[in-house]
């Protein structure tokens, strides 16, 4: 396994999990988002304070996302659509589990692609038909991996990284959500 | 005697270990079938058969309502008076009560819920649809039997564990004993925890040793949807990760069998078997539904096969975890003199089915003798 260098420090999660068995309240991480709406449906959202482990944490630095609508929807298109946010979270999470099911299973990585297609039918967002949901009605991810190993193991990798994906789990199973005006 | 195979098992149930592997200390099936399954009245005849043997006196329809810590041993407080021991073995199964999730308190009351304990045979059912939760030996077996009388029948998956009833010419369970993977030791499994919570197999022991994985349901009309995550407003909502959940099981069983073969093909067992065989994807419906209106009237019932829990509430003794198990080595329970038995994957892989009994009282009730012996 010392051979295999896809860059996760696999130890580090391995012994994470052995300390946040006997220590729960430890594991409680709350991730946070702020967004100031600017013109139009133009918004910004900023990402830097998390808690975890018990503390106030801080990413290394602020990242800032712009969001809006492209010009087919009448839009001035200074950021991807909301909805989009959702698929690069999806991707960025299979992909990082990916690479750690890959690390911890011994299987050394060339390179790892994924393509996103989240199908949408936006009549339901337009109130044009009480019948059509929201948001997507269906995901489709697509991984093109090149690895020492077995299409089977390539396939388990992928099926692995989905069974412990926070996006994958959030977008598949219902999650409470309140909103509330402060 | 034999309460749990007399009382919380439905009328049709058989088990899903062949009669030649249900062996119990001294005792072996000597039958005509060495294939077949037994019946709950065949198993209830084998254990009481077993107890004649052994001689032990057993004090039937005795509750055991507590166990406390007394001198160096324990005190037993039975529905029948007190019993003072040195040492205990704890005996007492891993299913005794159904295990079902917090949000089944959100069904609409128009819509009847049973447990497998409650669970007798489909007559017994309101007419209409029903949903059976959890895929796993239970799960399948009712949801089969239940779109059998005609039922229409809608089976929410999570994960479960697929394996074909036969492989090669022979019995799945025979691959499983011969080949070695229920000799594998507690203490060298990889992820200990999770081989002791693994569900069920989806197995069905019939004289026809049908396979009864979820292809064979979805042929029988049986609607698949993914795990039942919550209710909201009334409605059921099922995950959307049913494929994966397919993909998990699938790719395992493909694994397990490529153990099979490699074991068949290094112990030159090749040429009395079958060739090996592969088994076609579990088929993904056209659209699962991820939702389903409980107060609509499609489903009257819903039948909770979502797994079962121990109980040990009448253990007064700090040796059961947060999640209600008891913590034990092997079967050495954390106690001076306590001891387990009957529990999944306690010393080996076979441990969780009823012919592992035989290995793990040896070597339990070893240390237990070596106890006493320290402390006479
Ligand atoms: C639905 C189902 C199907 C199964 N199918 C198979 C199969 O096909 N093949 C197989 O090999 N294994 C099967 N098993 C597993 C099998 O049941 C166990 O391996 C086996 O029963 C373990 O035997 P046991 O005596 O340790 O526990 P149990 O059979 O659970 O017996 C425990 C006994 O202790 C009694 N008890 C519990 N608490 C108390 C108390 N406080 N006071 C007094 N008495 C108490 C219970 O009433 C029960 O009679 C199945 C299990 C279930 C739940």
């Amino acid at each position: 396994m010392t051979t295999v260098a896809n860059g996760v420090n696999v130890q580090a999660l391995l012994d994470a999990r052995e300390v946040l068995k006997g220590a729960p309240e430890a594991a409680q991480f709350v991730w946070r988002a702020s967004s100031t709406w600017r013109n139009g449906v133009h918004s910004t959202t900023t990402v830097k304070e998390f808690f975890g482990l018990g503390q106030e944490q801080t990413h290394r630095n602020e990242a800032v996302f712009d969001a809006d609508h492209p010009e087919v929807f009448a839009a001035e298109d200074n950021g991807i659509t909301p909805i989009e946010y959702l698929l690069v979270g999806l991707a960025a999470c299979l992909t990082a589990g990916v690479a750690s099911v890959a690390q911890n299973r011994g299987i050394q990585l060339r390179s790892v692609e994924a393509t996103l297609e989240g199908t949408h039918d936006i009549r339901g967002i337009l109130g044009a038909d009480s019948d059509v949901r929201n948001g997507f009605n269906d995901i489709k991810v697509t991984f093109n991996i090149d690895a020492d190993a077995s299409r089977q193991d390539i396939e388990a990798l992928v099926a692995q990284s989905q069974k412990r994906s926070a996006v994958f789990d959030a977008l598949t199973n219902p999650t409470n959500v309140t909103v509330e005006v402060a | 005697m034999a309460n749990s195979w007399r009382r919380e098992r439905w009328e049709s149930f058989r088990l899903l270990t062949p009669n030649w592997q249900s062996r119990l200390p001294g005792l072996r099936y000597q039958g005509p079938d060495p294939d077949g399954y037994m019946t709950t009245a065949e198993i209830t005849e084998f254990i009481e058969r077993s107890a004649k043997l052994s001689g032990a006196p057993v004090r039937t329809g005795t509750d055991v309502t507590s166990v406390r810590r007394a001198g160096d041993g324990y005190r037993v407080t039975t529905s029948r008076g007190e019993i003072a021991c040195r040492t205990l073995v704890v005996a007492s199964g891993a299913c005794n009560l159904p295990a079902v999730p917090r949000f089944a308190g959100a069904v609409p009351a128009s819509v009847e819920q049973l447990t497998p304990f409650d669970y007798r045979e489909p007559g017994r059912l309101p007419e209409g649809g029903v949903l059976v939760v959890g895929a796993s030996a239970t799960g399948v077996q009712l949801a089969a039997e239940l779109r059998r009388s005609g039922r229409p029948v809608v089976l929410s998956v999570g994960e479960h564990v697929r394996l074909p009833r036969t492989y090669r010419g022979r019995d799945v369970l025979w691959w499983m004993d011969a080949s070695g993977v229920w000799d594998q030791r507690y203490d060298q499994v990889d992820d200990l925890t999770r081989a002791r919570r693994l569900p069920s197999p989806q197995l069905v022991g019939t004289p026809e040793r049908a396979t009864l994985d979820l292809n064979a349901l979805t042929s029988m009309g049986v609607e698949l949807v993914g795990r039942w995550a919550d209710v909201r407003d009334g409605r059921a909502l099922f995950s959307g990760g049913l494929r994966n959940v397919f993909s998990l099981a699938d790719l395992k069983m493909e694994r397990l069998l490529d153990t099979f073969d490699e074991w068949a093909g290094t112990r030159g067992r090749d040429d009395e078997l079958a060739p090996p065989e592969r088994f076609a994807p579990t088929r993904v419906p056209e659209s699962a539904r991820w939702q389903l209106d409980l107060s609509g009237g499609e489903i009257r019932t819903i039948v909770w096969a979502t797994g079962f829990r121990p109980d040990y509430g009448w253990l007064e003794v700090p040796v059961v975890d947060e999640k209600g198990r008891l913590r034990h080595d092997g079967g050495v329970v954390d106690g001076p003199g306590l001891y387990a038995l009957g529990l999944p994957v306690l010393r080996r892989r076979r441990s969780t089915f009823i012919n592992g009994i035989e290995d793990d009282a040896r070597e339990v009730i070893a240390h237990l003798a070596g106890y006493l012996a320290v402390r006479r």
